[in-house]
């Protein structure tokens, strides 16, 4: 067969029946056969979106997902995807196109150097300069993908060689002598990890994305509730630990929740499970949790040590040595921090944020509220990059694995959307909405095309402002006012931008609109837009950069009408003895 | 940073394209050093090694280990002990040598760092020289007064002492 024909049955054996691509010249033999084959091919209208959508895609199903692109253009407009991608550990095999291999290095016509473009994005990439290679290259493809930490792998792909004639082989093998990534903790380092545990009387467990890629959001949920311990996440993390139960602290980090910060600062024992500790988690390293002990398990050992200095290192699969661990607590007798627990529980609750507001135009926690009133704990929701993602991150209660896809890492505006076209095409019978701001959603709306002609049904909130929000609340704070283009003026009217490419649009401007119009667009079965005009002046409180995570700025409204709840203290000092 | 120094780190990768520009590319974006890498073939078919000189402190240092070890074709990477390693490097150096009294000396300099002239013309000598950095430095520095016009180096390469093997 085909080498093309071999790229289609190597996808078909490794389980694949979507793809998100766009074609172009050097794809022409692909398209050729995908147009005689079962694959389901999804023509994005950008190929930013083809990755994102395979990486939204991945991170809703856990399986891998796949993009495509044509040489040179179609894969420097593929990068931004794969890096996005690759910062998050999503596992995406992204097939490039490439010039013939007898043109490649003469400049030809659509020629990019896409394995060296994607070297430093990619957990791995190929060429195969034969097409016999292939059937071996793209089973290796799928396993670095989507084993150890999870990451997108590049596929690069000449004309000839999809051209070219092959026998395929009945069994693939792959030889990667230098992968083997280590899945069982050493039972040392576990030992050692549970006498620091049940020493402390202060535990917190931070859990990071690798509890929802190693599906040990339950062994998450038994470690705190064994131990009484409280479970703070990364942005990565939101959702493996259901937010509404009283010893979820919500996100950590800059534009964390205050208890979170606050009690990862106290805490005499953090057990960080499959997170590397990034800035923006962090803060000032030098001051971030050092009155604890700090147990790093995480599967890939670059990540331990990395960025902050750790007590007890474990490498490894996060749901193999949580479950070790927890075997092992549980032969202890008392291992309840009953006091630690009962404070957890009183701090939490006095610093709930607030999320009701009557406002017009609607506070973004308003906003907030209502949609979180308007969905179920199986809703996938995706969020953009900027305020609209920290709002959400912030103040939306996740409570499952897999239902909050946000580009944490690389920071992508223009992600959410494609994203939650990946994650409807993975779970048809899930609701999926977008969350995104105006200045990101405009960077990828062509795509409104792809959902109306394909009929996916996700429904995109625009959080419009007008203005490139976060970047304009740091001009606020940190730049003397000084909006030095954020401002993004008066177009376009996203109603009419949505109706033009025949998608159903509305408008929510009060309190009370976004829950029925939300649940209106969720039961009509077809893609909608709903344009919702925010309050522009208001801002998230932060930890500024270079401070630690108590040093936080701006004023935290908390829910001080919640009956029962204990009125809201302004700092560690203020909270008196533990 | 106090106890940084130089390292030797041996890594045995696969002999195949791309390879080198994975393990430069990576140095470079994680902002580690390289002060010398040399790559060829090793013992086993279609596998090398490579020998990177690098500087920084124990903290670097396993970062670089670490994030070498993630390259899907770095199949092992160690940083060598000094003491128990043995360590040369291969130097070609061009002199002006157009009078007689300075060709002689030279020719003597030459001998007693064990060197060879291997090329010779009317005007100049070039020798070939093998052994540690500091070695052929001292070399170059004596040889910088009758006028060097090239200089090759290979960079380090490296092999554990004894019976063991990396």
């Amino acid at each position: 067969m085909k080498g093309s024909r071999a790229i289609i049955q190597s996808l078909t054996d490794q389980g694949v029946d979507v793809v998100f691509g766009y074609p172009g010249g050097v794809l022409l033999p692909l398209y050729d056969e995908i147009y005689d084959s079962d694959l389901r091919h999804i023509l994005v209208r950008h190929e930013q979106c083809a990755a994102h959508a395979a990486d939204g895609f991945a991170r809703a199903s856990g399986k891998v997902g796949v993009c495509i692109g044509t040489s040179g253009p179609g894969a420097t407009n593929l990068v931004t995807g794969i890096a996005t991608a690759y910062m998050d550990s999503s596992p995406v095999v992204a097939l490039a196109g490439q010039v013939a291999s007898h043109l490649i290095g003469n400049d030809a016509f659509q020629e990019v150097d896409t394995l060296g473009l994607t070297m430093p994005i990619t957990k791995h990439s190929f060429q195969p300069m034969t097409p016999t290679e292939i059937p071996s290259m793209i089973k290796s493809a799928f396993y670095i993908a989507s084993t150890g930490r999870p990451g997108p792998v590049v596929l690069d792909l000449p004309k000839d060689v999809q051209e070219a004639e092959l026998e395929y082989p009945d069994k693939i093998t792959i030889d990667l002598p230098g992968y083997k990534p280590t899945k069982k903790g050493h039972p040392l380092q576990v030992k050692r990890a549970a006498e620091v545990i049940l020493n402390a009387k202060k535990p917190v467990i931070l859990a990071g994305g690798g509890v929802i890629l190693s599906g040990s959001s339950d062994e998450i949920f038994k470690l705190s509730e064994l131990l009484g311990a409280p479970v703070t996440t990364t942005l990565m993390g939101k959702g493996c630990f259901p937010e509404d139960n009283p010893l979820s602290l919500g996100m950590l980090g800059m534009h964390g929740r205050k208890v979170s910060n606050f009690l990862v600062d106290d805490c005499d024992c953090l057990v960080a499970v499959g997170c590397r500790f990034s800035d923006r988690t962090t803060g000032d390293v030098s001051k971030f949790a050092v009155n604890a002990k700090i147990i790093h398990i995480d599967v890939d050992p670059a990540e331990i040590g990395k960025n902050i200095p750790v007590d007890v290192p474990i490498v490894g699969d996060a749901k193999i040595i949580l479950s070790h661990l927890i075997r092992v607590i549980s032969q202890v007798e008392s291992t309840q921090k009953k006091e630690w627990t009962e404070h957890v529980k009183q701090f939490r609750s006095s610093c709930l944020p607030r999320l009701s507001f009557d406002d017009t135009p609607l506070k973004p926690q308003q906003v907030i509220k209502e949609i979180s009133e308007a969905v179920t704990d199986d809703t996938i929701l995706t969020t953009d990059v900027g305020q609209n993602q920290m709002w959400m991150a912030h103040y939306f209660t996740s409570r499952n694995p897999r239902k909050f896809i946000s580009s944490g890492g690389l920071g992508t505006m223009g992600f959410g959307f494609p994203a939650a076209m990946g994650a409807k095409v993975a779970l048809p019978e899930e609701d999926v909405i977008a969350v995104c701001g105006d200045g990101g959603f405009l960077m990828v709306c062509q795509d409104l095309a792809t959902v109306k002609e394909y009929d996916i049904p996700v429904v995109v909130c625009v959080l419009d402002n007008r203005y490139l929000g976060m970047v304009a609340q740091w001009q606020k704070l940190f730049y003397q006012e000084r909006i030095s283009h954020t401002e993004l003026g008066e177009v376009p009217d996203f109603v009419k931008l949505a109706e033009a490419f025949g998608v159903n649009a509305y408008r929510v401007k009060k309190p009370g609109e976004m829950k029925e119009t939300l649940k209106e667009a969720l039961n009509s079965g077809e893609p909608t837009l709903i344009d919702v005009i925010i309050d522009p002046n208001e801002i998230l409180p932060m930890v500024p950069p270079g401070c630690g995570l108590t040093e936080m700025v701006g004023e935290y409204k908390v829910e001080r009408e919640v009956p029962g709840e204990i009125p809201y203290r302004s700092s560690a000092a203020e909270r008196g003895g533990d | 940073m106090t106890n940084e120094r130089s390292h030797i780190i041996s890594a045995v990768v696969l002999h195949r394209p791309g390879v080198l520009q994975r393990v430069a590319g990576l140095f470079t974006r994680r902002g580690f050093n390289i002060d010398a890498i040399t790559v060829g073939p090793s013992e086993k078919d279609g596998v090398a090694r490579m020998t990177i000189i690098s500087r920084g402190d124990e903290k670097v240092l396993e970062q670089i280990t670490k994030q070498l070890n993630k390259l899907i074709e770095v199949i092992k990477v160690r940083d060598l002990d000094p003491p128990s390693t043995v360590l040369r490097e291969l130097c070609l150096i061009k002199t002006h040598a157009s009078h007689e009294k300075a060709r002689s000396e030279i020719i003597q300099y030459a001998n007693i760092f064990r060197g060879r002239i291997i090329d010779v013309s009317p005007v100049n000598l070039t020798i070939e020289i093998t052994g540690t950095p500091e070695k052929i430095d001292a070399l170059i520095d004596l040889l910088q007064n009758f006028g060097i016009q090239e200089i090759a180096r290979t960079g380090p390469t490296a092999i554990t002492r004894g019976a063991k093997t990396i």
